[in-house]
């Protein structure tokens, strides 16, 4: 099995987050960390290369410190690394991030067979779902989103998703683009040989140059969309917080009906 | 509200059904695509003819039926079909914004359907709106719902998907029958590689769909299984009954009833939080809350930051006297 993971990093989400003057998202204070849903699919790879042997590439696309995503790939198992950077890449939508992911990608099916390609159902900053699907379709791959359970067997990926009217069983053959959720598995934290183990790995950095991608096709030159106007919510006003004393239910009841809210 | 007439094409509107019936939020598509164009309906199945006076009534001037021709089971059912089939009624109609409702499925469609129409793509939107220019551009909120932003789709095609409870929906001032034309659409090989080898859809629970409701009563860990307090209050308020990761992880409640970033996204009226503590997991699928009530024994939970009404103390006494009370003077 050789299988890539899409990683990402993103702001922590505890830390406060902000649009600046060009509508870009920044970041105030706190480190940046992998997005949660990566940890879902790293530990999938990892435990698909403990039972049948192969290897675990992490790939991700942003700016510098976005590889910092990788190297926590590397702490959770994966063999390899590999960072698109490209100052050419800033701005991109969900489209022109997919044309990187996927360049990629190729690239690494050209040196030998990719059979899974792995993402997290979302980004927990962005939470659009629409990557692993783009994705997908760049690579001319066949897709199988949101699993909650993932078995293979002769070269055929069978996923089980809720979906918010049904429940589906669905499957395709290999290579695939597969997006879990976090109902997968339960991630195990990074052992202390695999942090250490990390330290010596390192981080590819290919360019848009390096992967032939035209830099027009990608980043804010090739975004459908672009952000006019960011503007933060007024904060909750006349909050309301008491400790009951014997009467809370019968003051909550008072307050719904006075603000018509049953 | 004047009609703007910039499009250049109508707009296609993806109608949810389920059981024959219309789901709630496509009328809020149908209220937004009205004030930006010529409305179509576009309906995947069998069923149209029963939902067409419905659809007539919120503005729509023609309705797509779309068959798909295939012997592959449940084919309509899979996203990278729908999109083609969608791509085939853009192509036909020639329309300039195609809306979906912002399910975890429609957006799938919507993002493979954009690639396929060259179309820029929003989602979780709250609302469309055609500039001067004739551009679309669309509100949604941000960071957990601190920030709004206003995003234009930069392409001359545009595909949104919009929340649910996102604005009131509204029948049109006047209607007609609207026209019916069948899209027949052959999938392609590529679209069906991935099947669908068993799809079993939920039954109703008989309390509003959760992403819907009006009235939204959620559960965690800290009502320890016991759900009936909730449930009470939820048939006494016509509310739907939500849950965290732990309480569904627990098996105390379906899965279906997380709220949540990898769970549903609610937008309720009314959010009544119980026994949670507002981890921002769950609070990034209910922020956008009209009004937020929260009942937890602990000063310092979390929830009560983003609470418009808190109470400190325990969900059990608390909600009895809350559904006994609303009782006595509700009547
Ligand atoms: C990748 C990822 C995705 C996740 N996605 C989601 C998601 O979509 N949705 C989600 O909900 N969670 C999600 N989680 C889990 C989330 O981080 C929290 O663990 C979870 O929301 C906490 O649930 P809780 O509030 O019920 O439990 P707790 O955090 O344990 O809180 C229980 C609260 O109940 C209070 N309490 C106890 N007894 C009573 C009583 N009798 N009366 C009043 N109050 C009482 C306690 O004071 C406490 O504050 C996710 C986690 C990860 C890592």
């Amino acid at each position: 099995m050789r299988i890539v993971v899409c990683v990402k990093h993103v702001p922590d989400l505890q830390s406060e987050r902000a649009f600046d003057a060009e509508g870009r998202v920044v970041r105030v204070g706190g480190e940046g960390t992998l997005n949660e849903l990566d940890e879902n699919a790293l530990q999938v790879a990892a435990d698909l290369v403990a039972e049948q042997g192969g290897e675990v590439i992490a790939v991700t696309v942003g700016p510098a410190d976005a590889a910092d995503a990788v190297r926590r790939a590397f702490q959770r198992g994966a063999d390899r690394g590999v960072h698109v950077v490209d100052d050419a890449i800033a701005g991109s939508d969900v489209f022109g991030t997919a044309v990187c992911l996927a360049a990629a990608i190729r690239r690494l099916g050209a040196e030998a067979r990719v059979d899974l390609v792995l993402t997290g159902m979302a980004a927990l900053d962005g939470l659009t779902s629409m990557l692993p699907a783009a994705l997908a379709a760049e690579l001319g791959l066949p897709q199988l989103t949101l699993a909650a359970r993932l078995t293979l067997a002769d070269g055929v990926a069978t996923v089980r998703r809720d979906l918010d009217n049904a429940t589906e069983t669905l499957t395709a053959p290999l290579p695939a683009v597969i997006s879990v959720t976090d109902q997968i598995n339960e991630p195990a934290f990074p052992s202390f040989l695999g942090i250490m183990a990390a330290r010596k790995k390192t981080v590819e950095a290919w360019s848009l140059a390096d992967l032939s991608v035209d830099p027009t096709a990608v980043g804010a030159a090739g975004a459908r969309t672009r952000v006019v106007e960011a503007t933060p919510r007024p904060p909750r006003e006349h909050r309301v917080l008491i400790a009951d004393d014997g009467d809370a239910g019968r003051r909550l009841a008072e307050y719904l009906i006075e603000n018509k809210l049953v | 509200m004047t009609t703007m007439t910039t499009l250049t094409g109508p707009v296609l509107v993806l109608i949810d059904h389920h059981a024959g019936a219309v789901r709630p939020p496509t009328l809020e598509l149908l209220t937004l695509a009205r004030a930006a164009g010529d409305v179509t309906a576009l309906w995947f199945g069998d069923g149209l003819d029963g939902a067409l006076p419905l659809l007539a009534e919120y503005g729509v001037t023609s309705a797509y039926q779309v068959v798909i021709d295939s012997p592959v089971a449940n084919a309509m059912h899979l996203p990278a079909v729908a999109a083609e089939a969608v791509a085939a009624a853009v192509r036909q109609s020639d329309a300039a914004l195609v809306l979906l409702t912002s399910t975890f499925e429609n957006k799938e469609i919507g993002v493979l359907l954009a690639r396929e129409i060259d179309a820029g793509i929003v989602v979780d939107a709250n609302g469309v709106t055609i500039a001067a220019d004739g551009a679309v551009e669309t509100n949604q909120s941000a960071f957990a719902s601190t920030w709004n932003v206003r995003t234009q789709i930069t392409t001359p095609r545009a595909v949104v998907a919009i929340k649910p409870n996102s604005i009131p929906a509204e029948p049109a001032p006047s209607s007609a029958a609207p026209g019916v034309v069948t899209v027949t659409v052959t999938p392609s090989e590529d679209a069906l590689r991935t099947r669908i080898v068993e799809r079993t859809e939920r039954v109703a629970t008989g309390r509003p769909e959760l992403a819907e409701a009006q009235v939204v009563i959620a559960g965690g860990r800290g009502t320890n299984g016991d759900f009936s307090a909730i449930e009470e209050l939820a048939d006494l308020l016509g509310a739907a009954v939500g849950a965290t990761r732990v309480a569904t992880d627990e098996g105390w409640i379906e899965h279906t009833a997380q709220i949540g970033q990898t769970g549903v996204t609610v937008a309720p009226k009314l959010y009544i939080g119980v026994g949670l503590s507002g981890a921002v997991h769950h609070t990034g699928g209910m922020q956008s809350s009209g009004t937020i009530v929260a009942v937890n024994g602990d000063p310092e939970a979390p929830i009560f930051e983003i609470a418009d009404f808190g109470i400190v103390g325990d969900l059990f006494t608390v909600l009895p006297q809350l559904s006994a009370e609303l009782r006595a003077r509700l009547g």
